[in-house]
């Protein structure tokens, strides 16, 4: 019987050890800062921003750009306006909202390759 | 319903341009004021948005190119071969008597434009107002219409751009050119240069709706002369010059 709980425990642990090895493997990759510098809520849930958060900008782009229609909402100077750090004032660096996350995964994006990723002192003619 | 902030502000300009107007005679404007979309409504082919350039008037200064270059945040690198030109001042003379003529040249907004038909992405287009762009997510960078354009309005972008303005985005590997400052013009503002030039310049430049009937622009391209630039190609653009 004691043979038989040494046993069980052993098995126990060994499995716990894996979990735990491979926990610290997922955390070799840093962990994205998700850190919300401004407003309560986004423009849609949590859950629907990470998944088609690139969906509502591209439509948005197209609207904007050809029709010239600048609704603020899913525009990305909005992003820009909530998201970009206290600090440096952009989206873009270490532990910044947009890159840490597209770091993580592993996604390059090309927004801010032509736009810029500093947020903008509003001024009153801007569109809201 | 309660007026918003935009319907507000169109209120205190209709009524600064009727204090202005009615220092002269009634239906003539000192300024004359874009209509105003709201954000959420697409631009109309009712709607053609062009220039109106007396050149009797533009002087030897080129405020209208500074302006264009803060306001879009273009800047030259010191080669002229390449570096960005969204306006130019471009000075003519009569070789044989001397008379000399200086005039500001950009994008001519055509009606039938020769780079958005040579585009092979479909990045160059005309909007529905007559404004015509480059969609920069979908150009390439192939430059055929920086070709195709008999003004040499288009310029391509060869270096790595940062500091741009939030509201004209710019990057390498793509071509641009003048947008009548188009994010100024969906707020109901105009372009930079014809202010800067009613401003600090010789007063040349007029900006407006070429198929208001009320609109001041509308009223002088029907009762003076005007030429267009190249007018044998029939491209029926949106940029007119007097005395040329």
């Amino acid at each position: 019987m004691m043979r038989f709980a040494i046993a069980v425990l052993t098995v126990v642990l060994t499995v716990a050890g894996f979990a735990d090895a491979e926990e610290k493997q997922v955390r070799r990759v840093a962990v994205p800062v998700v850190k919300i510098e401004k407003g309560e809520a986004c423009v849609a849930p949590t859950g629907e921003m990470r998944r088609d958060h690139m969906n509502m900008l591209l439509h948005q782009r197209d609207r904007t750009l050809r029709q010239g229609i600048r609704e603020s909402r899913f525009s990305l100077k909005n992003c820009v306006d909530c998201h970009a750090s206290r600090e440096t004032g952009s989206v873009l660096g270490k532990d910044a909202f947009c890159s840490s996350c597209h770091a993580y995964a592993a996604v390059s994006m090309d927004c801010f390759e032509c736009h810029t990723p500093l947020r903008q002192s509003r001024t009153a003619s801007a569109p809201r | 319903m309660s007026p918003d902030r935009r319907q507000f502000l169109g209120w205190g300009a209709a009524a600064a341009v009727t204090a202005a107007g009615a220092a002269l005679a009634p239906g003539l404007r000192l300024i004359e004021l874009a209509q105003a979309r709201s954000p959420e409504e697409a631009a109309s082919a009712l709607q053609r948005w062009g220039l109106l350039i007396d050149i009797t008037k533009c002087t030897d200064c080129d405020v209208c190119v500074t302006a264009c270059s803060k306001e879009n945040g273009w800047t030259g690198h010191g080669r002229p071969e390449t570096d960005p030109q969204w306006i130019r001042k471009v000075s003519l003379r009569d070789k044989r008597t001397g008379y000399a003529q200086t005039l500001p040249l950009m994008c001519q907004h055509c009606e039938h434009p020769p780079c958005v038909d040579v585009c092979p992405t479909g990045a160059s287009f005309r909007r529905d107002d007559g404004i015509v762009l480059v969609d920069k997510h979908t150009c390439i960078g192939c430059r055929y219409c920086v070709l195709a354009c008999p003004f040499g309005a288009r310029s391509f972008i060869h270096e790595t751009v940062s500091g741009q303005k939030a509201d004209v985005p710019r990057g390498k590997g793509t071509v641009e050119s003048c947008t009548l400052c188009v994010h100024r013009v969906d707020r109901g503002e105009i372009p930079a240069c014809v202010e800067a030039c009613n401003r600090d310049g010789g007063k040349a430049l007029a900006f407006g709706d070429l198929n208001d009937p009320s609109a001041e622009i509308h009223r002088r391209l029907r009762s003076e002369a005007s030429t267009q630039v190249r007018a044998d190609l029939a491209l029926n653009t949106g940029v007119r010059y007097q005395g040329l």
